[in-house]
């Protein structure tokens, strides 16, 4: 991966710039940076969310599939393009779970908070607060027990 | 342990979606797109054309969630945050270009700020839980419903629906429970 700073091209921070901009005008233009509009699709009022999950999908999804064959390897980086895979175990269940009840109860997801402090809306960053919290009680509980990493069932 | 506890609470919270079906049947709207559905499907593709140039040019599949992990490795010297030190750096840079997209739209279509009428202690409760579930369940809803779908990822696809469903039975009890917005 193009993790270590010594060997990144000069345009990948550009590059990261570019594609955060669009990102968070996506997010805004979507509206999924107002909570309220969150919660409006999880209560079935208004279910346009779908659009932007499975549209933001259909573009990586073309994006992963093409990438490989057109390019062969990452313009700047010249890493492999490898599509995102994650190894499935009961973490998945449970996180996905508790990030569900977050996710119900403030209409707030980790990108569409960062998105709403670009919006105007102060008052968000209760939720991202509470989000650092939340990744720091998980993060020094699970440094000190390494046995929750163990054992992936399956490579996805 | 925490796990055990975690799914006890989950089973309860299975329960209470059971019974939530019995009680307070979901009102479904007239109209499912009252606002339309140009906005989401535009936003939609911006979202994920923004996670696809970092894509090309990286190889790079960009969540919005490990920026509060490797963040913290700034801070901490856990060992479950300096894993990222590696990535804090572009991270950081992302989610503030994050910031500063949407800040383009407030003023160029928006016209000016906007704020939440939630309240913050739904804000900073339910902040709590995604900070815990996110990582724990291995992304959210850029990292498993974005680039993981998009990749036709199982474990993404099972990730999504989970915290889908869970995240419907949550906001429909909370709403039947009369707490407004």
């Amino acid at each position: 991966m193009a993790g270590s700073a010594a060997q990144r091209h000069p345009l990948f921070a550009p590059l990261v710039i570019l594609g955060g901009l669009i990102f968070g005008f996506g997010l805004a233009y979507s509206h999924m940076a107002r909570p309220e509009v969150v919660l409006d699709f999880l209560q079935f009022e208004d279910f346009g969310l779908v659009f932007v999950m499975f549209g933001g999908a259909a573009v990586t999804g073309v994006t992963y599939f093409l990438a490989p064959r057109l390019l062969g390897r990452a313009v700047l980086s010249g890493d492999d393009f490898e599509r995102r895979l994650k190894p499935f175990d009961r973490n998945v269940l449970v996180g996905g779970a508790i990030f569900g009840v977050g996710w119900g109860l403030s209409g707030i997801c980790p990108g569409a908070a960062y998105a709403s402090v670009g919006i105007g809306n102060v008052t968000i960053l209760w939720a991202i607060a509470g989000m650092f919290i939340g990744a720091y009680a998980q993060g020094v509980f699970r440094s000190r027990s390494p046995s929750d990493e163990a054992a992936p069932t399956s490579a996805d | 342990m925490l796990s055990d506890l975690i799914t006890v609470a989950l089973a309860a919270d299975l329960v209470a979606a059971t019974s939530a079906v019995d009680l307070a049947p979901a009102s479904i709207a007239s109209d499912p797109f009252p606002n339309g559905i140009s906005r989401y499907a535009v936003g939609g593709l911006l979202v994920g054309l923004g996670t696809a140039v970092i894509y090309l040019g990286t190889g790079i599949s960009a969540g919005a969630s490990t920026f509060l992990e490797s963040t913290l490795s700034y801070v901490s010297g856990e060992s479950r945050f300096q894993r990222y030190v590696a990535s804090r750096d572009w991270r950081l840079l992302f989610t503030g270009s994050i910031v500063l997209g949407a800040a383009v739209y407030a003023v160029t279509i928006q016209g000016g700020a906007w704020t939440t009428d939630v309240h913050p202690w739904r804000l900073l409760v339910g902040g709590i839980f995604v900070g815990v579930g996110t990582r724990v369940g291995k992304g959210c809803t850029s990292g498993h419903g974005v680039c993981g779908v998009g990749s036709a990822s199982k474990t993404s696809i099972v990730g999504v629906v989970t915290f889908l469903l869970v995240a419907i039975v949550t906001a429909q009890l909370v709403a039947a429970a009369g707490v407004t917005p």
